[in-house]
């Protein structure tokens, strides 16, 4: 690894978790440690959450209700629209409702493991004690979980696990679990203990005397940009899969707050953790502007094949069972088609290399319903997945339940993220993370139906817990629009806004948002290479000296301009794909979603390599020019063994 | 498909010869610059769609087209693209979202053909104002959800969940209430401009679960006097709400509201003021 592409600095550690007491008494004895806030002080103590997803609408509704002041930011017209609410198929808890040997321990351990032995026992522990929580509160918000006939919670099993832990609503999980925390958000907003802004995108961090003090933000409606002032802050903003341009992401998802936070001082831990996620619809034309999923939970009854033979191009329906390659249950009979998303993925992939894909450009294989249709009658799969077959043929145009689905690979999700301690306090203090903003849980691969189960965990019972030691030190001197760290970043952000609106070239950036993109999903994306990173980064660079040269805004910035939007992100994309690739390069090792072709089993399988790389990588921000120097937290493994990982 | 950068063809792709021929359009939209300037229609012609193209790419390529022409792009709401968000919606040959029930965002060319004129406006009701061409404001409904759309159980508060078993035939019923996206196309759709059907929707999916029985009488009046104060019009049973609902909300559920309207009336309760 060549010195100049980043450098090395000084270890970072966790200090916030109780590592002198068990494993299982470690969060209550952090919550017992900390400091409280009398509910008299806080109200005169200010929080301002970015983002109203299961982490921040959750995180804003429950810091409302202790009684702090909360100012509220999303950029959407409605807290109900963040992408959460696109989630399809549940959230696990360790409940245990179907007696079949599921605990909070079996829930760590199956996180850590699924996670590639790549993320924080003390963190995952904690969101597994939590998961219990999560599931009452939400029941009691009227959330409308599939039940039983009987009345009683139903459940289905998810990939990477054995045991039926995961709770759904219909494919429509998301939505449920997010109307829930956004009612609670609503109910709160009435109440004047959040303070509402829609349609407002933060731009900058205001950092005063080394603690985070507020935001810079614009209101897209009117283009006015201001500043917020609180005594911390929280972000969550969600994940950045929208770098490779096409993901499962919603349009307007982006990485612009972590990004320019991760500027002011916030470390970036892990950015090249990334979850393809193995059941999309294939890609069919180049105007194509998102991926749509199809829960994972399909695999529950689907089963994926490809023909044995390359080229053979028969209908699906005439291919004979003889001729069929289930490769997933061939390959690991005891979970078969239930392996973790990293896994499944490659394998797709791997068939589409050797020419067995089917579908347009072999970019796609069959996930086939035949079998469980005649196991439980066309009526049953409907109840369990009406919605994603009509889904499924609203986009494609073809009948689901008659012909076997094609699925493809696509970005999902992100790993990584800024890098918090145990409190989800960041580097810079006053600054929290939550959701899948931070890199926290997931190590470097996350299950299905954790993602819902991290942000309401983070946003209803960690956060409002952990911030509480930070406001006990509040409230902090006054800050306002006068004060010079604010001057100089609402500054700082009028002139990029002006600087993207003057260039006047002869791009949009769609087009150079399409063009990293790209880059990032053949050079970055299921499998990486040295070579291929090197050669990344280096285009990175040129299509970065290109979008500040070259690149077409129409309008001002006074008024609605969803161009101007665009192009700011664009901007942060570029960038933090430049630092994924650095980060891909230099973990020589395979780990769950980090596939390096010079890091595989005989078998072909992710290899990890413990003794260099059982570390999170925490990125520190550098001027331009200079390389990002590289922090390392070491993880260590107490109570799970290191093993490499086997679904066989 | 004139618009999308040479540079940036997915590789994915399959042969694009292959690809059925592309559909010209013409495209009358309705451009206004704010919420209090004059709009009009504006007539675009666009060539080579692909009728597997959504709708809302078939927008991106045109925008892509006026932002090369130095053209301002039309505005529209839009996010997650795969029919759940509800930000999305506008009125297509005028029918809230077009000819199928379903999102905008779902809609695909393959519902045009080819030499198809089409015309795009924006959601019409006083309650929800113009912010820019198609997008408008409809955090009307959010404060008819603070009047009472909730149910109040503030966190680490709640009792275990299987403290109370509820029947499935309840449980599923008021699942397919709570789907309601609030995207407001059955505001659009109807010719009172009524919030009806959205706020009955609300009412429906917690009065039916014994977790929302305490409130169930308060919350009937307040998002009712809401939705009045918000300027919606009146419900007279049309319809056309439930019909151009992209998650098929029944009208069922407006009698759910009424019925449970008179009961708490009866029973006293008032809107706070």
């Amino acid at each position: 690894m060549p010195l100049e592409l980043f450098t090395v600095g000084e270890p970072i550690a966790d200090t916030k978790a109780p590592t002198d007491v068990p494993i299982g008494e470690r969060w209550s004895e952090r919550k017992f440690r900390g400091r409280l806030v009398n509910p008299a002080n806080r109200r005169k103590l200010t929080v301002i959450v970015v983002g109203t997803g299961l982490a921040g609408g959750s995180a804003a509704a429950t810091l409302g209700e202790a009684g702090y002041n909360v100012k509220s930011f999303w950029y959407q017209d409605s807290p109900r629209r963040a992408h959460s609410v696109a989630a399809q198929g549940g959230i696990n808890a360790a409940k245990n409702y179907r007696n079949d040997g599921d605990s909070v321990h079996r829930l760590f351990y199956d996180t850590v493991k699924g996670g590639d032995f790549r993320s924080r026992e003390n963190n995952v522990h904690r969101l597994a004690e939590v998961s219990v929580n999560i599931i009452d509160q939400c029941v009691a918000q009227g959330v409308p979980f599939a039940r039983e006939y009987g009345g009683l919670l139903d459940n289905r099993s998810f990939g990477g696990t054995q045991v039926s832990r995961t709770f759904y609503a219909r494919g429509q999980t998301g939505q449920q679990l997010l109307y829930g925390a956004y009612q609670a958000l609503e109910r709160q907003i009435a109440a004047s203990s959040v303070e509402q802004h829609a349609r407002t995108e933060m731009l900058d961090l205001i950092v005063v005397d080394g603690r985070a003090r507020g935001i810079v933000a614009r209101d897209l409606v009117s283009g006015e940009i201001s500043t917020h002032f609180a005594d911390a802050v929280v972000i969550a903003s969600g994940g950045y899969g929208n770098v490779f341009y096409l993901s499962t992401n919603a349009k307007g998802s982006n990485t612009t707050a972590i990004w320019r936070a991760h500027k002011r001082g916030a470390y970036f831990a892990n950015p090249c953790y990334t979850q393809i996620h193995p059941t999309c619809i294939p890609v069919k034309g180049d105007y194509q502007s998102k991926l749509t999923l199809m829960s994972e939970s399909l695999r529950n009854d689907g089963r994926v094949w490809v023909p044995k033979e390359r080229g053979d191009d028969r209908d699906p329906r005439d291919i004979p069972e003889s001729d069929r390659d289930y490769y997933l249950e061939r390959l690991y009979p005891s979970f078969g088609n239930l392996v973790p998303r990293d896994i499944a993925s490659r394998q797709a992939k791997n068939v589409c290399d050797e020419g067995r894909g089917v579908g347009p450009g072999g970019l796609g294989v069959y996930l086939d319903f035949a079998e469980a249709i005649e196991r439980l009658g066309r009526p049953a799969v409907e109840a369990k997945y009406g919605n994603l077959f009509d889904m499924y043929a609203q986009i494609t145009g073809e009948d689901p339940y008659a012909v076997p689905m094609r699925i493809y690979p696509a970005v999902h999700y992100t790993m990584g993220g800024l890098w918090v301690d145990y409190d989800l306090q960041s580097t810079i203090p006053g600054m929290f993370v939550i959701g899948e903003a931070n890199f926290s849980d997931h190590g470097a691969n996350r299950l299905g139906a954790s993602a819902l189960m991290q942000g309401l965990a983070d946003g209803y019972f960690v956060l409002p817990s952990t911030i509480s030691s930070y406001l006990a030190d509040g409230p902090f001197e006054k800050v306002d629009e006068s004060h010079p760290a604010a001057v100089e970043a609402l500054t700082g952000v009028q002139e990029q806004v002006q600087k993207l609106l003057s260039i006047n070239g002869n791009r949009t950036p769609a087009s150079f948002h399409r063009e990293v993109g790209q880059l990032m999903w053949d050079l970055c994306g299921m499998e990486r290479t040295d070579e291929g990173l090197r050669k990344a980064i280096d285009r990175i660079q040129e299509i970065r000296q290109e979008f500040w040269s070259n690149l077409k805004v129409t309008g001002d910035w006074h008024s609605f301009n969803q161009t101007l939007e665009h192009a700011g992100r664009v901007a942060d994309f570029i960038e933090l794909a430049e630092l994924m690739c650095i980060d891909a390069l230099h973990r020589r090792e395979s780990c769950g979603g980090h596939f390096r072709a010079e890091s595989q089993t005989p078998e072909g399988e992710a290899l990890r390599d413990d003794e260099n790389f059982a570390y999170v990588a925490a990125w520190e921000w550098t001027p331009a020019g200079q390389p990002p120097v590289l922090h390392r937290e070491d993880l260590e493994y107490e109570y799970v063994h290191l093993a490499q990982r086997s679904y066989k | 498909m004139t618009a999308t950068h040479e540079g940036a063809m997915r590789s994915s792709v399959g042969n694009p010869a292959a690809e059925k021929r592309g559909m010209n359009l013409t495209l009358r939209i309705w451009r206004q610059q704010g919420p209090t300037t004059k709009g009009k229609m504006v007539t675009y012609k666009i060539t080579d769609i692909s009728p597997d193209m959504s709708f809302l790419e078939m927008l991106d390529v045109l925008n892509e087209q006026l932002i090369m022409q130095g053209d301002d792009p039309v505005a529209f709401d839009h996010d997650c693209r795969e029919g759940i968000c509800g930000m999305c919606g506008v009125m297509i040959n005028g029918q809230a979202h077009g000819p199928q029930q379903t999102t905008t965002c779902q809609l695909h060319m393959r519902s045009f053909a080819d030499g198809d004129t089409i015309d795009i406006e924006p959601w019409r009701a006083t309650a929800f104002p113009i912010i820019k061409d198609l997008a408008v404001d409809r955090r009307a409904f959010d404060r008819i959800i603070q009047a009472g759309g909730y149910i109040s159980v503030p966190t680490g508060t709640a009792p275990e969940a299987h403290a109370t078993p509820v029947p499935k035939a309840d449980s599923d019923a008021a699942f397919d209430a709570a789907t309601c996206i609030g995207c407001g196309a059955c505001v659009a759709a109807c010719p009172n401009a009524s919030s009806m059907l959205f706020t009955a929707a609300k009412v429906t999916h917690l009065g039916l679960l014994p977790q929302g029985q305490p409130e169930r009488n308060d919350r009937v009046v307040n998002m009712v006097a809401q939705q009045d104060r918000e300027g919606f019009g009146g419900c007279t049973n049309i319809g056309e709400c439930s019909a151009s609902c992209p998650k098929g909300i029944s009208m069922e559920t407006i009698s759910r509201l009424n019925h449970d309207l008179l009961g708490a009336l009866r029973a006293g309760a008032r809107p706070k003021s």
